[in-house]
């Protein structure tokens, strides 16, 4: 058969001389190259006090942003759930209230936003089908826990703080989003 | 009997038949798309022009062809006459420019819109609008009118199409609903906000083309493409009662009449049926109704050609 690589070696049966049977210069031969390793720079980091940056691409836990006026971007119309090839989106719409302005940005809100973090499979398609820009992929590594049912996240863990300090920074990922070319009304 | 061919296909229709019939006779690409005719309203079309065609050949005894383009809705067709509908460059910029110009006001809120997916006004963008807008002005506007309990006018979507007017004139027996005011001030309207009451005024939310008049009890429930869409009957003495259900598990969302290919509807239903009777136990499922494989409505319910029950 033809070799994949030029690094196959060919299977040898031939008797073990002396040296070799006493296994003695392979061990040190081993120990010696671990050795060497003790003065090399390090692959690993220690990882819950020293992280790893993330890649721009990369995609964790959603965000539900809201908008400049700290209002919910998201109008609950559904094309990131229909997008999901993995079903995990649900949702519930309901109208906005005469009063509800400064929370909603449109006439339409989502009064449950849910996504099944054991579902999702983190493909971001749910980003790429929101025409509102409501949904994004963040940094965020999504915590583990024991109960099934805390793994569907809600509106409580989804929807970005409106203050200042507690929204979250997609501006990475908004680099890789054209700018829609029509105006946008309201 | 007239022979008529469109983008070469050959057609034989009786006397008085218009363009765009003979091209339905045909079927296909070659159907012009149509946002204000109607065939089972007397009198619908002519208004939107997204019909538009080009007569390349008047007729056998007159050859010459038409100055400008047609409506394909209102030209009836002549013996030997010749038309291209997507075979002429000239039409397909028209229809272009056409659907643009019904763009110009539209809010283009499809995401809240609860007739998005089954919306003609998409479809038709879709297929020949541009992706943006030229006109830099205000859009205009109007305050959302409950017409009576069951249907919700958003006036800033209507294209104005009259398909509702004459519905509601042909249906019902008094004149409670028409189109007050000119041009760009133009809007439909009950006079004085009159509501509606009578059996049938529902239809107006399925002959309407875009998402103007929509329904109040389905107001915001669901997105049509998370239904599976049912055919389904029941005993009425009002109507046929031969209508849509739209499920979401054992639940009934919103009843519609029977549409056909074009979206149009042939057997009216009441207000009864499409508005009260929303318990599951009051229809006869008949089996899940034919959706195109294009159409967002069957996205992730239909295996093939078979619609897979949630």
């Amino acid at each position: 058969m033809q070799p994949l690589t030029n690094r196959s070696k060919l299977v040898v049966n031939k008797k073990m001389n002396f040296w070799e049977r006493i296994y003695l210069p392979a061990i040190l031969k081993g120990m010696w190259t671990t050795l060497k390793h003790f003065f090399r720079k390090k692959n690993t980091v220690n990882y819950p006090d020293e992280k790893r940056p993330f890649a721009p691409v990369w995609r964790g836990w959603h965000v539900l942003k809201r908008d400049e006026a700290g209002r919910e971007r998201c109008t609950a119309c559904g094309l990131c759930a229909v997008a999901c090839p993995a079903e995990a989106i649900t949702m519930t719409a309901a109208e906005r209230e005469k009063g509800e302005e400064g929370l909603y940005r449109e006439e339409k809100y989502a009064a449950v936003y849910e996504i099944n973090m054991l579902r999702c499979i983190f493909c971001g398609l749910c980003e790429e089908a929101c025409p509102k820009e409501a949904i994004f992929l963040t940094d965020r590594i999504v915590p583990s826990d024991y109960v099934r049912q805390n793994f569907i996240f809600g509106k409580n863990l989804l929807v970005e703080g409106v203050e200042p300090e507690k929204r979250i920074d997609v501006s990475m990922r908004q680099k890789h989003i054209q700018e829609p070319k029509w105006a946008v009304q309201q | 009997m007239p022979k008529v061919k469109i983008d070469g296909f050959e057609v034989e229709v009786p006397e008085g038949t218009t363009i765009l019939n003979a091209a339905r006779q045909i079927g296909g690409d070659i159907v012009p798309p149509a946002m204000c005719y109607y065939s089972t309203l007397k009198g619908s079309g002519g208004k939107c022009r997204t019909c538009l065609v080009k007569v390349t050949k008047g007729s056998e005894r007159d050859p010459r062809p038409m100055p400008k383009l047609v409506a394909s809705c209102q030209t009836p067709v002549m013996d030997g006459m010749e038309v291209a509908n997507i075979s002429s460059a000239e039409v397909l910029n028209a229809r272009r420019g056409v659907v643009e110009f019904l763009l110009l006001n539209h809010p283009l809120d499809c995401p809240i819109c609860d007739q998005a997916g089954e919306c003609h006004l998409q479809d038709l963008s879709f297929e020949h609008g541009l992706a943006n807008t030229r006109y830099e002005f205000e859009r205009r506007t109007f305050e959302k009118i409950d017409i009576g309990p069951y249907i919700k006018l958003h006036m800033t979507r209507c294209i104005l199409c009259y398909r509702c007017v004459y519905t509601a004139q042909q249906l019902t027996p008094e004149r409670v609903h028409g189109v007050i005011g000119r041009g760009d001030h133009a809007e439909i309207s009950t006079f004085i906000e009159k509501a509606i009451d009578n059996d049938f005024s529902g239809n107006v939310i399925d002959v309407c083309p875009v998402g103007a008049l929509t329904d109040r009890t389905f107001r915001f429930k669901s997105r049509v493409w998370f239904l599976n869409p049912m055919d389904a009957h029941r005993d009425c003495e009002k109507c046929s009662g031969k209508a849509v259900v739209w499920m979401y598990g054992g639940e009934i969302f919103r009843v519609t009449a029977r549409k056909d290919q074009y979206g149009e509807v042939r057997d009216f239903i009441c207000n009864t049926c499409r508005f009260e009777q929303k318990s599951p136990g009051n229809w006869t499922i008949e089996g899940p109704r034919q959706i195109d494989r294009h159409s967002v409505i069957g996205q992730n319910h239909y295996d093939g050609d078979t619609l897979t029950v949630a």
